[in-house]
């Protein structure tokens, strides 16, 4: 059988196994989770290939997958595992595949925005503990230097009543955690 | 029913309507609510694209504090929280050792003893046949009830009977009067926490479901979701971009609905917060106006 080989711990496949219990070799490449999923179209390389790529356990496969697009394009939607006939917790293999994409300094550069939301929302809960809107979307403006985004949104919001322009301060509520958890941030 | 309450951030901020008419409608429905202390955000969509023990300490967080504060059953009514607390819960019961380094990171006891409940099943449980009976109102629309994600995936964390045609909401909603219709989007993605970062893929498929509710003759879409909420509604004006056409259809909150058919407000219900405009009305009831389907369901 293919998921005992010895070699897989010094690839991806193996990181993952141990992360999470997921074999990649489970997949017998049906397609499935492909054709379901929403941001496929808009993929460099689509779910079902992204898992090929970790089967074939090379350095140049798995470089391959963690500079790629599509592992930031994945919404955690779960319509892949939902119907999966193996079972294949393909969110769960993305999660570990974007943790290594930034240890290893491989991020897609057309995903910087992406990991600077998630940086943005972060920085954001470890200052005020929990998500205070305005200081976030500002965070990611200064972040991205797209400061001219949603200007037409915001006032709109404000006078609707769902924006705050002052924060409360709770950062006491998740110090411990971030002290603890922090450093990928 | 006595009930903790996981509100979330979206629910203080972009969301205020959805927690503005569950509170609205709770005494009404016989639902006392009791907001967990010193709450923390859940990690929601970020933590978990970072790192693993974060999106799984944060939400352990605060159903270590939920517990500490004598709360049996938890009640959350943002999609992604409820997700996320109950992706924890899951994963802490699977594995001591994972539940071991969590517990070490906030350093709080933590024995997993709480039910997490969406509104979905909380609404369920109040909402019978024989409880409606005493609204005085009803909702007379055809709606599509709009499931979204984290109401139904995965499996192996939301019990959902019915993954890809879920009908609890539809349920509910002919319990108030309302025609639930059969489409074809009910689960699909709406693009989440795209809203900011890829603008352009939420208008796609966010259009995608308008579309289908529009064709098939909708006259709101409902939902139990913020992020879907905020995606459907305060996007239009993108969704319209993309789509290259207009859509009037609105989209209430599930507790909005609801709250039309106690002869709640607008106002109480947070209507007038939406960025698209809703001018549905609770009907109230009398001999003539209740339609044969309500009449028989609460026959």
């Amino acid at each position: 059988m293919l998921h005992s080989e010895p070699h897989e711990d010094s690839f991806l496949a193996g990181t993952i196994r141990q992360k999470t219990g997921v074999s990649v070799q489970r997949c017998y490449q049906c397609g499935k989770c492909s054709a379901g999923c929403p941001a496929a179209s808009e993929m460099d390389i689509a779910p079902s290939v992204v898992l090929r790529h970790l089967q074939l356990q090379s350095s140049e496969a798995d470089k391959h997958v963690l500079g790629s697009y599509s592992i930031w394009l994945c919404l955690t939607c779960h319509t892949c595992i939902a119907r999966c006939p193996m079972e294949v917790d393909l969110p769960k293999v993305m999660d570990v595949l974007r943790a290594e994409s930034l240890k290893h300094k491989l991020v897609h550069p057309k995903a910087k925005d992406i990991v600077s939301f998630h940086r943005s929302f972060l920085g954001t809960i470890r200052r005020f503990g929990r998500l205070w809107e305005m200081g976030f979307v500002a965070d990611y403006k200064l972040r991205t230097g797209h400061l001219m985004q949603d200007i037409a949104v915001a006032p709109v919001m404000f006078e609707k009543g769902k924006l705050s322009l002052i924060p409360q301060f709770r950062k006491k509520l998740v110090s411990r955690i971030f002290a603890a958890r922090g450093g990928n941030i | 029913m006595k009930i903790g309450l996981y509100p979330g951030c979206s629910l203080e901020g972009s969301a205020r309507e959805y927690a503005e008419s569950l509170h609205a409608i709770a005494p009404k429905i016989g639902l006392e609510l009791k907001e967990v202390e010193g709450w923390n955000c859940c990690g929601a969509s970020s933590a978990h694209a970072v790192d693993h023990l974060l999106s799984l300490a944060l939400p352990a967080k605060i159903l270590a504090q939920a517990e500490q504060q004598n709360i049996d059953e938890l009640v959350v009514p943002c999609a992604a929280c409820y997700n996320r607390l109950a992706s924890a819960k899951t994963e802490m019961a699977a594995e001591q050792k994972t539940r071991d380094e969590v517990v070490k990171i906030m350093n709080m006891p933590y024995s997993g003893s709480t039910t997490i409940k969406n509104i979905l099943e909380v609404l369920d449980h109040l909402l019978t046949p024989e409880t409606v009976k005493a609204f005085p109102a009803f909702f007379p629309y055809k709606v599509a009830c709009y499931y979204g994600c984290l109401l139904v995936r995965p499996k192996s964390v939301v019990h959902a009977e019915r993954m890809e045609d879920p009908v609890q909401m539809d349920e509910l909603m002919k319990r108030i009067g309302a025609a639930p219709l059969d489409w074809g989007m009910k689960t699909e993605c709406c693009g989440a926490s795209f809203s900011i970062t890829r603008t352009d893929i939420v208008g796609k498929l966010c259009g995608d479901i308008l579309e289908d509710a529009v064709v098939r003759g909708a006259q709101a879409v409902i939902v139990a979701c913020p992020m879907c909420h905020s995606n459907l509604d305060m996007r239009r004006a993108e969704i319209e971009k993309v789509a290259g056409k207009k859509y009037d259809i609105p989209v209430l909150y599930i507790t909005q609905a609801i709250g039309l058919a106690l002869g709640l407000t607008p106002k109480q219900l947070g209507l007038q917060r939406h960025f698209v405009p809703v001018s549905l009305q609770g009907k109230q009831k009398n001999q003539q106006n209740v339609p044969a389907a309500l009449k028989a369901a609460v026959a």
